[in-house]
């Protein structure tokens, strides 16, 4: 049973979802387009943990009847406990960038750059969930830069702020980074299998701190994968068809 | 109250600010196509929070001059071609939004006050680029607190594709509560319909609480699979294979000009060659 990078990932999440020094998780809201961290929502929920889930894209059953603001409505009250974020550009401070790249245009002018699809929820998400996971599979010098060209959201906010927390950790495909948000600045916590520091030096473009020795992000168990490629598969099917395709076959 | 698909779309004027649901929350894409058909220009388009496929036919097809929205994506299919295209040639107006922002600015449309305060957001780069929103500190507070202010939004025209509609005008969207909100919030509202139904929707207890009161809306249209290829509720899936080949046909104006005339409007198309 070797363990995909994507099932290597969802264990990674679900790892840091429980997280013992990380607060409670008893409500995890899952955004559009993001099975790996589903799937790991899923994990966490099926291995016997009591958790809430809120899938936004769940066709069936879908948790919110009060329309797409409940979800919104839910976090600005403090309900939610964990989001997941990602980002066209993620820098060394946790801000995350999903507007663009290049000069902001001004109105009308053509637009020079690359072009993301827009801040989402995010600029309010991040502030208002106490725990955020960042999440994005691309771990290169264009995506983890020194700094975000545009802020769709801020890793850290001054202290008169409103704020229930920052991103707990960012995951990759490469490795696990701690945040710490007294410093604003990310700590290498474990790479994956075939990752050093230095190959994570070479694919990071902003600065980050590290141990001595840089430990080896924990393979999935045997119990893990025989849940994700049974009752987690199952759960994601309706879903993220392509996703289970791809990464579980059909079924 | 019932009137066709092409009368509906007449009712919506050049340079109207128009609120559209996306790509997962009863789209009207078959109005956005007779509104490319009627040839609307000037639409100022609100993204009901974000924007899809219906948004980047319109956008595409030269009907729009700006856009206010927290995201615009065709989801699995990927980016929205003629935004990114029509953003690059300096066509259309963009400003960027988040999503519980356009919620909240129609819900204090809907409660009828100038503002709304909301959480979040500080230290975003949106805020430098909106001039219509602002920080003040909170006055209830003792306590430095600033929080952001955001202005109201009354759309013109609020348009979405409902599930169902009956002889009174009252409109079936199920969950959809958001579009509720659009409904009030706008000062006319155009709906097509996926089915007409006998009698009065509101006096079935348990569809009552899906149903926008016919109060708010102005005209509806039959328009069967009106959806289409976004899907609708539990009627029918969204059409993965169609949006994919859209995404791939609009990436260029020839393409996109192909499937204007293939999809959309044939006379149309015929007539821009």
């Amino acid at each position: 049973m070797t363990p995909t990078l994507e099932e290597r990932l969802a264990v990674s999440l679900a790892r840091l979802i429980l997280d013992p020094a990380a607060p409670p998780a008893r409500h995890i809201a899952v955004g559009a387009a993001s099975p790996i961290p589903a799937a790991a929502c899923w994990l966490v929920k099926l291995s016997g943990h009591p958790v809430r889930l809120s899938l936004l894209h769940r066709e069936e059953a879908n948790p919110f009847s009060e329309g797409t603001c409940e979800l919104f409505d839910l976090t600005a009250q403090g309900r939610i406990d964990l989001f997941f974020l990602g980002g066209g550009q993620i820098d060394g401070a946790a801000n995350i960038n999903l507007l663009g790249t290049g000069e902001w245009p001004a109105a009308g002018a053509p637009f020079r750059g690359v072009r993301f699809p827009g801040s989402f929820g995010s600029a309010f998400m991040y502030m208002m969930t106490p725990r955020t996971i960042l999440f994005r599979e691309e771990h290169s010098p264009r995506v983890l830069v020194p700094r975000v060209d545009w802020i769709s959201a801020a890793g850290v906010s001054p202290p008169e702020v409103f704020r229930r927390g920052t991103a707990q950790a960012l995951l990759t495909a490469r490795c696990v980074f701690r945040f710490d948000p007294a410093r604003a600045r990310f700590a290498l916590d474990s790479v994956h299998p075939g990752e050093s520091l230095a190959s994570v030096r070479a694919a990071t473009g902003f600065d980050f701190d590290a141990p001595g020795t840089v430990p080896e992000t924990p393979a999935p168990t045997g119990d893990e994968l025989a849940l994700l490629r049974g009752p987690v598969a199952a759960e994601m099917r309706a879903t993220y068809p392509g996703f289970c395709a791809r990464v579980w076959g059909r079924a | 109250m019932f009137i066709s698909l092409d009368d509906l779309a007449a009712r919506v004027p050049d340079g109207a600010l128009v609120a559209l649901p996306p790509d997962n929350s009863l789209t009207p894409s078959a109005l956005a196509r007779a509104l490319v058909r009627r040839g609307v220009r000037g639409l100022r388009l609100v993204g009901v929070p974000v924007s899809g496929y219906a948004t980047d036919l319109l956008i595409g097809a030269g009907c729009v001059a700006e856009l206010d929205t927290s995201a615009v994506t065709l989801g699995e299919a990927g980016g929205a071609p003629r935004f990114l295209a029509a953003l690059a040639a300096g066509e259309i107006v963009l400003r960027d939004a988040t999503c519980p922002a356009m919620h909240a600015r129609l819900q204090a449309a809907e409660k009828g006050v100038p503002f709304i305060p909301m959480r979040g957001v500080l230290g975003s780069d949106l805020l430098a680029h909106r001039p219509d929103w602002m920080v003040i500190d909170n006055p209830f507070s003792a306590t430095r607190d600033p929080i952001l202010l955001l202005p109201a939004l009354a759309p013109d025209v609020g348009i979405f594709h409902a599930a169902m509609a009956d002889d009174e005008g009252n409109v079936w969207v199920g969950r959809r509560r958001e579009l509720a909100t659009l409904a009030h919030a706008s000062r006319r509202v155009l709906v097509t319909a996926e089915r007409r139904v006998a009698g009065n929707l509101l006096a079935d207890e348990k569809l009552a609480p899906g149903v926008i009161s016919g109060t708010y809306v102005e005209a509806v249209a039959l328009a069967p699979r009106g959806a289409w290829p976004i899907g609708l509720l539990d009627d029918y899936p969204t059409d993965a294979e169609h949006l994919l080949a859209y995404a791939r046909a609009a990436r260029t104006r020839e393409g996109f000009a192909a499937y204007l005339a293939e999809h959309v409007a044939p006379a149309i198309a015929a007539a821009a060659e």
